[in-house]
């Protein structure tokens, strides 16, 4: 068992930055939140999905809304181990640990402040091996686990508890229960017992991300280039090397939809290259061709550090490496594809598993 | 971006305790023909002064040592400049200070308030206490005493919980005597500031009028955190700002001078005294942003150029960008002294290139990033020193004469143009970072080490190298305008589009008014939209500037 302390939760936040593909929000204030919690009240265990007994309960948290106003109107903490209690009392059980349903971006941290407050350790996995916009797109929702009873909490003191016929309905309710509850609330969702979360869950996630953050970090220490070190600890590749030419935003809906174009340097000197996004990165583009799509990995970082770009700091004239690595096996299913291929955000183009 | 800032002994030594009159703009004398105005810059080493005529023409310049007592080195150099120039202390109209004073303090951490921090917001917000990422020597200087109570909005501008009045009431009373200066940084308060303007004047009821009260939406944007630390910075340097601009009254007083005072600001422009002492934090950056302006004005580029200013120096080179007429603001949260902020501040990047950057030969040729610094003049190999050096390379290529130069007639040819290639790259390269479009741009070379300077530089249609560089931050200061800004979140769901607009142009105006423009030439330099990311499309930021000449009465 490993104990995770305030220098671990420092590589897991930076780990989680590059896993969340450009989104997840900027894991820092949910960090700090987390180390706050972990100065109060100490260390967490870090647990294997092994570790679970068959029907012992697990409930994951997260965070729900927009990441700027979560900057903003930081949450009190009591939210999210209220929404953790009205889970555990809908189903009459005692959790024995939570987890990340998306260990990429500020979610990963979320569930630290519940372990650490309540004494629980926390499972090495997570629901997707990445990050997503919308609550139904986890690979629990391909085996079939409900997202409710699903808790919705505010800093205010006010409580939901949804019940819903499938996941995409869990999605709707609750998105509009958070846009009235002041755009960021805590939630509890996806709770499963031990049997169907090993099947359910991306093991080790947190682990990974932990290393990501450690090896960056030696990277920066040993002065040694920490791309290569980062595509192969991830088993993917760069996409391209290139400077930022020009960067286009406009808001549709709820989402924010972009358009990166980027001139080759180095070994891609010349060429035109081009990244959509929406709050992650979902297209590649070398010239008019798709290379690489959702639900496979797309990560910028700087050039120089590795360190992990969100759309939101995306700036005209920053050098950046774009990485590509392979999504969790059960996202290239037909299914899978369905919930989060390319063409459920609106892009008409087929997923092409990423090459290595 | 990280802003380092050497520090002085002056402003340990310096122990002014006037007081700051009411600032009096007098009269300007019809009989006095041409007007003059006169640009200092106090720096942590070097006091500079100009005079400079109504065509922005440098009429006189010195360079004196800052002394520990900042009047007297303003006194010395005034004297000098007015000498020198010949011309009676009453042809002085107006007279502008940059001063590094504040961001030494903040680094130093010298002569800083003790600041209360209030926070309104509770019960949200608690998961994240103040100053959590403050170094710890800074925090045990200023912010001890902290309390999180109720009040603060929604993103919409709904109350998020109602603002406790006997509470704030209470925390006054408890900070009574505790503090020198207090901090209130209210939950979206950039969207509604109801609930920062009521405290504030319950704060000053309890504690008096001479406890300073910062409020964080006069200050930062969107961020709870960084807004919160810009807000405790700008009350903690209340009392230096104090300092620093009674010294430089006195100094114009001693000497006579009739002329209206203003302070130079983060955005390359000016501000009066009065605002300057509400809003310290705004003086910050004036340096690198007065020394931009100052190089563009040098360069003789007209208002509406957009440039490339690069200074080089003794240990770094600086590039910075002036858009507009104004150093472009950085995008990025900036650290100061160690301590995360989010108010504007100019976009600069520092390389580790300079004249004295080392020259490193093993398989390449590389320069840099490690200086000799202000040791050149001894380590230098044309200097009779053992180290080579950039400037070496300048002098072995015969692009300047200095020192001796048969000290490098043994440096290999390949050496030689390897490494004036190596520096030549990387200023293109840094350059380029900077500009926003690939369309070329002129440079302005300033600093001692522009000498290394290559003729040719790809992106860049034009480099200039002026005269004066050596006193530009003065120059800047002196013909620099006022403006006003505003950076807020407007709620769309009781006003349109462009009611927010206009509401958000007529605080940029009314700001620049304040700041001791003259109402009747303010005008909209730059306005921008920001939409929220993952919000309902129902809030949006605006950021607005206004800028309008000097006040004359």
């Amino acid at each position: 068992m490993t104990q995770l302390d305030v220098d671990a939760l420092e590589d897991i936040a930076v780990g989680a930055a590059v896993l969340g593909t450009g989104g997840g929000g900027d894991p820092t204030l949910g960090k700090l939140m987390a180390q706050q919690a972990v100065a109060q009240h100490g260390p967490i265990s870090l647990i294997s999905l092994d570790q679970i007994a068959d029907e012992e309960w697990i409930i994951p948290t997260a965070m729900m809304g927009a990441p700027t106003v979560l900057v903003e109107k930081i949450p009190s903490g009591t939210e999210v181990l209220d929404a953790f209690r009205m889970v555990e009392r809908r189903l009459e059980c005692r959790a024995v640990a939570t987890f990340s349903i998306e260990a990429g971006g500020v979610n990963s941290m979320i569930p630290m402040v519940v372990a650490a407050t309540f004494g629980l350790p926390i499972v090495d996995a997570d629901g997707m091996g990445r990050a997503f916009p919308e609550i139904q797109m986890v690979i629990p929702t391909l085996h079939g686990v409900a997202a409710t009873p699903m808790a919705v909490a505010d800093e205010k003191g006010n409580h939901v508890l949804l019940e819903t016929p499938d996941n995409l309905w869990a999605e709707r309710i609750s998105r509009a229960v958070t846009i009235q509850m002041g755009c960021s609330t805590c939630v509890a969702l996806y709770a499963m017992q031990g049997k169907i979360a090993k099947r359910a869950l991306v093991k080790g996630t947190l682990s990974l991300a932990q290393e990501i953050g450690r090896t960056l970090k030696r990277c920066q220490q040993e002065k040694t280039h920490p791309i290569q070190a980062l595509t192969t600890l991830l088993s993917g590749r760069q996409l391209c090397e290139g400077k930022i030419t020009d960067i286009q935003r406009r808001t549709e809906g709820a989402f924010a939809r972009g358009e990166l174009q980027i001139l080759g340097l180095g070994p891609d000197a010349g060429q035109q290259f081009r990244l959509s996004f929406q709050n992650e990165n979902l297209v590649f583009w070398n010239g008019d061709q798709p290379e690489v799509t959702v639900p496979d990995l797309i990560t910028v970082v700087d050039e120089q550090t590795g360190l992990p770009i969100t759309t939101e700091g995306l700036k005209y004239g920053l050098r950046i490496a774009v990485l590509g690595f392979p999504c969790y096996e059960q996202w290239r299913t037909a299914q899978g594809l369905k919930l989060v291929g390319p063409r459920y955000f609106g892009y008409d183009v087929d997923y092409v598993p990423l090459q290595s | 971006m990280t802003l380092t800032m050497s520090h002085s002994k002056a402003d340990q030594e310096n122990q002014q305790k006037n007081q700051i009159d009411h600032i009096e703009h007098e009269e300007p004398d019809s009989q006095l023909g041409p007007e003059f105005r006169l640009g200092i810059d106090v720096g942590g080493t070097n006091t500079d002064a100009v005079i400079l005529d109504a065509q922005d023409q440098v009429v006189a310049s010195t360079k004196t040592p800052t002394t520990p007592d900042v009047t007297a080195g303003i006194v010395q150099a005034l004297q000098d400049v007015l000498t020198t120039s010949g011309l009676p202390a009453s042809a002085l109209r107006y007279a502008m200070l940059g001063t590094t004073h504040c961001a030494n303090a903040v680094v130093t951490r010298r002569e800083l308030n003790t600041v209360g921090i209030i926070r309104l917001g509770a019960p949200a917000t608690r998961a994240v206490e103040p100053l959590r990422t403050w170094p710890a020597d800074l925090r045990r200087i200023v912010g001890t005493q902290h309390a999180i109570l109720h009040g603060g909005h929604e993103y919409n501008g709904e109350p998020l919980s109602a603002l406790d009045e006997q509470e704030v009431r209470q925390t006054a009373r408890q900070m009574k005597g505790q503090v020198q200066a207090v901090a209130v940084t209210g939950v979206f308060s950039p969207v509604n500031q109801e609930h920062e303007l009521r405290a504030r004047e319950i704060l000053q009821a309890e504690l008096g009028e001479e406890i300073p009260v910062s409020l964080s939406s006069e200050i930062g944007s969107v961020n709870l955190l960084e807004r919160e630390n810009a807000t405790v910075l700008n009350a903690a340097l209340i009392r230096v700002a104090h300092a620093a601009i009674s010294g430089f009254q006195q100094a114009i007083r001693q000497l006579n001078i009739p002329a209206t005072l203003f302070l130079g600001q983060n955005d390359g422009s000016l501000m009066s005294l009065d605002y300057a002492l509400q809003y310290p934090i705004f003086t910050i950056a004036s340096g690198p942003a007065n020394s931009i302006r100052g190089a563009a004005a040098l360069g003789q580029l007209g208002d509406a150029q957009d440039a490339i200013v690069v200074d080089i120096g003794g240990t770094t080179t600086d590039i910075g960008v002036l858009h507009k007429g104004f150093p472009r603001e950085s995008q990025l949260a900036v650290e100061i002294g160690g301590v995360v902020t989010n108010f504007p501040m100019p976009d600069l990047i520092s390389i580790g290139l300079s004249g004295g950057s080392r020259v490193h030969r093993t398989d390449e040729v590389r320069v840099g990033p490690d200086s000799v610094g202000y040791r050149l003049t001894q380590e230098a190999k044309v200097f009779g020193g053992r180290q080579l050096t950039a400037t070496d390379l300048a002098v072995a290529a015969g692009h300047v004469q200095l020192g001796d130069a048969s000290k490098v007639e043994t440096v290999s040819k390949t050496t030689i143009e390897k490494g004036l290639a190596y520096i030549q790259h990387s200023l293109e390269d840094h350059i380029d970072r900077m500009k926003l479009s690939a369309e070329p741009l002129p440079v302005v070379a300033v600093g001692g080490g522009s000498i290394l300077f290559p003729d040719v530089l790809r992106g860049v249609s034009q480099i200039i190298r002026p005269e004066h560089a050596g006193v530009a931050n003065a120059i800047g200061v002196a013909i620099a305008q006022v403006s006003g800004t505003i950076d807020r979140v407007f709620s769309l769901e009781k006003m349109s589009r462009t009611e927010a607009i206009d509401e958000a142009t007529a605080f940029a105006r009314k700001r620049a008014k304040a700041a001791g423009a003259d109402p009747d030439t303010v005008e909209i330099l730059d306005l921008e939209e920001i939409p929220l990311a993952y919000l309902p499309g129902n809030a949006v930021r605006i950021k607005v500037k206004a800028v309008g000449s000097l006040k004359t009465v």
